[in-house]
């Protein structure tokens, strides 16, 4: 039997997409008929919940699990729409500090049975939360968006990682305009590869059916039409199954030339 | 015929519009400028360290060449998660007789001294007093 897959998606900075991501690549991953559990590890500032559309649905969090309060099966939110997907959601009204890396390690190795992959959506920054989100993994995902200070904290959390034993790292580019690269305003993707010195998974451009899909508690994903955004995250999911997927062609469309000449005529 | 003024920075500004201003690029800049703190960020050498180490490095040439003071570089530089000391250093001449290991080097003028005491900045203290004083807050 392959081995399970524990990832870790990380980034540093906060705000560049994370939970987004995670989001989006356990339900990915679900759709293409594998089990996966995303945890939660952003204790007293949980999303991931939002994000998928489940808040309405956690009855316990982990922390109840770690207290003897409840299995962890009865933990695990199952999402209706996609039965492999399911959710352990994080305490809200506790800290960072509430559990520890034993206990993060204990819940990771328990789902393993029951799951082909666990995503661990990690919280911002590097402390405890950071700490307690990688201690399990095998893997990680580092999102980073083509921004000066996104990049740099990226790095640093790359090099956390090399010194926590993590070596399969890959790289997520997220909210790339492909305009504004090409108008020299905005680092390329091989600009940020460059830097950062991470095999890339993938590049999701900027997108603003994102922030519809995020209100609506709706991945893009579960579009009937995959939005830019959302086939670039189907693809990034194919590639973590092994599969050689081609970047998509961000490149500005060739007419834009003239659209701009009759836009400035207007 | 003359063109007016307005229709002139129209066209100057169409142009633009066309073909991209002349400023230098903010992508190169911000490749630049994360290089070079990710030197800093990566090497994990304190400041204090680097900065004694600029210090003695410019000591030791010191004796040998005249420096140019207003125009060395000095820097760290990363590229590919290898990181690199950099040195330029301008020769304005070359000593025929090389200083002695102790003979004191020119070196930029000293910045005034600002020290903190009591975990207050001196000078700070009355500043405050006056804005909490000014400051229309009710005693209780």
């Amino acid at each position: 039997m392959a081995m399970n897959r524990i990832i870790v998606v990380t980034s540093g900075k906060g705000g560049v997409g994370k939970t987004t991501c995670t989001a989006n690549l356990g339900m990915a991953l679900a759709k293409a008929g594998k089990r996966v559990a995303v945890i939660d590890a952003d204790f007293g500032l949980r999303n991931l919940d939002l994000l998928l559309g489940l808040e309405n649905r956690i009855v316990y969090t982990a922390l109840d699990v770690l207290a003897g309060e409840c299995r962890l099966d009865q933990a695990l939110v199952k999402d209706k729409r996609q039965p492999n997907l399911a959710l352990l959601p994080a305490a809200q009204n506790r800290s960072k500090e509430s559990i520890t890396p034993e206990q993060m390690k204990k819940l990771v190795r328990a789902l393993t049975k029951a799951y082909n992959f666990v995503l661990i959506d990690s919280p911002a920054g590097i402390e405890m939360g950071f700490r307690n989100a990688i201690v399990a993994a095998r893997e990680a995902i580092i999102v980073t968006t083509p921004e000066i200070s996104a990049v740099r904290d990226a790095d640093r959390v790359i090099g956390l990682l090399e010194a926590n034993d993590i070596k399969a790292m890959r790289l997520i580019i997220n909210r790339l305009k492909p305009a504004m690269v090409e108008a020299q305003q905005m680092m390329s993707v091989k600009d940020v590869q460059d830097i950062l010195a991470v095999p890339l998974l993938g590049v999701i451009p900027d997108d603003e059916q994102v922030v519809v899909s995020t209100n609506n508690g709706e991945p893009l994903i579960l579009d009937k039409e995959l939005s830019k955004a959302g086939t670039a995250v189907s693809n990034i999911a194919r590639r973590l199954q092994g599969e050689k997927v081609p970047l998509m062609d961000l490149s500005v469309p060739k007419d834009s030339f003239f659209k701009k000449l009759r836009q400035l005529f207007n | 015929m003359l063109l007016a003024l307005s229709e002139m920075t129209m066209i100057s500004e169409l142009f633009e519009r066309l073909f991209g201003s002349r400023e230098p690029v903010s992508r190169d800049t911000a490749k630049q400028r994360l290089q070079f703190v990710l030197a800093h960020d990566r090497s994990d050498i304190s400041p204090q360290n680097l900065e004694k180490l600029r210090q003695e490095i410019l000591e030791v040439v010191s004796r040998y060449v005249e420096l140019d003071f207003d125009s060395l570089e000095f820097s760290l530089e990363s590229d590919n998660r290898m990181t690199a000391l950099m040195a330029n250093l301008p020769i304005r001449r070359v000593r025929s007789n090389p200083l002695e290991p102790d003979s004191p080097v020119v070196e930029t003028e000293q910045e005034p001294r600002l020290e903190i005491e009591d975990g207050s900045i001196e000078g700070l203290e009355e500043v405050v007093e006056e804005a909490s004083e000014t400051a229309d807050i009710p005693a209780e």
